[in-house]
């Protein structure tokens, strides 16, 4: 039996999300004993060429040459498979989205004229069809592995699309913005992280992006009984999912 | 001293009720300080109890403060409940792996040694028993949940206050409990004569007094108990109506749904936080190599848009109509279903909604007749 051909492609990102699939460690020789990891630079050098039934793609879309790019990765995957905060919602470079990229560029490089880039940093859904999307910055392991074995046994993978707060709570983590009083970004965002911040007594910082029909409204009103200013609410929001339409509305408001 | 179901005996603290119940074999859970709440976790030795401490709850407000140092119990229900020992929040059901000739399920039970649940409150008691009906009720056993409950001994601790997020007086489930303990504990005057009233409450409860260093309970011990109880009713401040049931009947469209809707973060605090609420999701699960699976079953809520998806899509977009079937059912439908209200007025889903929402005010908005 052939094994399915997997590619792993990077456009603008950290490489964060690539590391957690390295980080791996334990599912790494499973994985490549159930797929053919055809084109993964972070890992290899070698590279077979496409089409390929899976691809992974991690980063967002920020020049005109990452747009012709995606493209063709689109025209060679049967399945696309957007990875990380980058790829589904621009990431933090997507703090540009509200600001003045001149500016920046003339701020930053001691020739801004050598850079050529686009005005806003994209999810890869803005431009091209997207199988699946995985949230995070970076994605959860658990959850990258459950995705590829899901997808390899044709069958719908368990990435909840349920609050923070409910795995905070079914890990016995208590709420700490009712105990302690500390703006918490849980419930308007997506489950999925491991509940990292909160376990440690630190809101979450939205790391997943919005959940579905996130009250964000509700939640900076709450924000501003906990004493946040309106910036400091905004700022809640401009974070790894800054573009996310919920986010990015609910920064615009607060 | 020989000890009868019904009898009332004093000791002077709870210390040696725990040592009696480890040294019988008993795995005794009670309240822990943990990171700032009241949990649930096992104690070895009365001295994990968070003596000293109290609460501060009011509507998406909590906090554990210095209470009088030598009271045992001065606290009230936090953020777990007990339902976390008998319906976990993560139960695997069954794992399968492949075979030469097919497969092989493994549906072994998670170890449950017989476990005393040491400091259960009215409202929690209950609450657990609302659980039975559900788990367990002669159509339908959870076999699973009736063999912890088989397992367990129930340690009831009277409440001698309240918090203001508390409302059991009006639910009639406290905040004193005349059954459903083998044994039950009363804090009797922690700055003076300082004993607690000890309740039998079953043969086994008999048994294990029998061997405690325990007097005969007086007149004045029972008044002092009395006392104590009737004082935490009088604190409360919140309340249910007793006809709240029929009122939530046929009010689909109230205006009042939106209305919370507005303020409600759909974030499933209140239901996972509730003792009561029971939902679930399986999930199936298989590993990279297709040889080996699991079926996990996990705490869902009805604030989650997935829990009602079927084909084609969620019943329940809408934020205001997962509000309006948890409040409903919770309150109203629950009878029907279980012959008795699905509330026991804990307050935890009101100390524990991040934006504060309060259950017996938006129950009474809902109830007016002008919707």
């Amino acid at each position: 039996m052939t094994r399915p051909k997997l590619a792993v492609w990077k456009f603008a990102s950290c490489d964060g999300c690539q590391l957690t699939l390295l980080d791996c460690e334990d599912e790494l020789l499973a994985l490549a004993e159930a797929v053919e990891i055809s084109q993964f630079l972070e890992a290899t050098s070698e590279i077979k060429d496409g089409p390929y039934d899976i691809s992974l793609v991690e980063g967002s879309i920020t020049t005109d040459h990452d747009l012709h790019r995606i493209r063709e990765v689109r025209a060679q995957s049967e399945v696309l498979i957007a990875i990380g905060a980058c790829a589904t919602a621009g990431g933090i470079q997507a703090l540009r989205n509200f600001a003045d990229v001149d500016g920046y560029t003339n701020t930053v490089y001691a020739h801004p004229d050598y850079i050529e880039t686009l005005e806003h940093s994209h999810a890869i859904a803005d431009h091209v069809q997207v199988d699946m999307e995985l949230r995070g910055c970076p994605v959860s392991k658990s959850q990258l592995i459950e995705l590829i074995t899901a997808t390899l046994a044709a069958r719908k993978p368990h990435i909840p699309n349920v609050s923070q707060c409910v795995e905070c709570k079914r890990a016995e983590t208590a709420c700490v913005m009712v105990s302690q009083g500390i703006p918490c970004m849980g419930p308007v965002t997506q489950a999925g992280c491991g509940n990292l911040c909160p376990k440690i007594g630190r809101g979450c910082y939205g790391c997943f992006g919005p959940v579905e029909h996130a009250n964000t409204a509700a939640l900076s009103a709450e924000f501003a009984r906990l004493g946040l200013s309106e910036t400091q609410t905004r700022d809640k929001y401009r974070y790894f999912n800054a573009a996310a339409p919920a986010f990015a509305n609910a920064g615009d408001r607060a | 001293m020989q000890a009868a179901p019904g009898d009332s005996f004093v000791i002077s603290s709870p210390a040696p009720l725990i040592g009696a119940l480890v040294g019988a074999g008993w795995r005794v859970i009670g309240p822990q300080e943990v990171d700032g709440t009241i949990a649930y976790e096992e104690l070895r030795t009365a001295d994990d109890l968070p003596r000293g401490r109290t609460d501060d709850q009011e509507a998406g407000h909590y906090r554990l403060t210095e209470g009088r140092p030598e009271a045992w119990f001065d606290y009230v229900v936090g953020p777990q409940s007990w339902k976390k020992w008998l319906y976990p929040s993560r139960r695997k059901l069954w794992s399968a792996t492949k075979t030469a000739d097919g497969f092989e399920i493994d549906d072994r039970a998670e170890d449950y040694p017989k476990t005393a649940f040491f400091g259960v409150r009215p409202c929690e008691i209950a609450a657990i028993e609302r659980q039975d009906a559900v788990f367990d009720n002669g159509s339908f056993t959870d076999t699973d949940y009736a063999r912890r409950r088989a397992a367990t001994l129930i340690v009831a601790v009277q409440c001698a206050r309240s918090a203001a997020t508390c409302f059991c007086a009006s639910m009639n489930t406290g905040p004193h409990a005349e059954e459903g303990f083998d044994l039950a504990l009363t804090e009797l005057d922690p700055d003076g004569d300082h004993r607690f009233l000890l309740q039998i409450g079953s043969a086994q409860g008999a048994a294990l007094a029998d061997g405690l260093p325990l007097r005969d309970a007086t007149g004045d011990d029972h008044a002092t108990a009395r006392l104590a109880a009737a004082h935490a009713a009088a604190q409360q401040t919140r309340r249910l109506p007793a006809d709240i049931a029929p009122r939530l009947k046929g009010k689909e469209d109230h205006p009042g749904w939106q209305a919370v809707a507005e303020k409600c973060l759909h974030c499933a605090n209140c239901t996972l936080a509730c003792p009561t609420c029971f939902c679930s999701d399986v999930e199936d699960t298989n590993d990279l190599t297709g040889d080996h699976t699991e079926r996990w079953r996990v705490w869902d809520s009805c604030f989650s848009l997935d829990f009602s998806y079927i084909h084609g899509g969620a019943v329940r977009q809408d934020p205001a109509a997962r509000y309006r079937q948890w409040l409903t059912h919770k309150l109203s439908s629950w009878h029907d279903q279980f012959g008795s209200s699905g509330c026991v007025g804990c307050g935890r889903c009101i100390a524990w909604c991040p934006v504060g929402i309060d259950i017996t005010e938006e129950a009474a908005v809902i109830a007016r007749d002008d919707g």
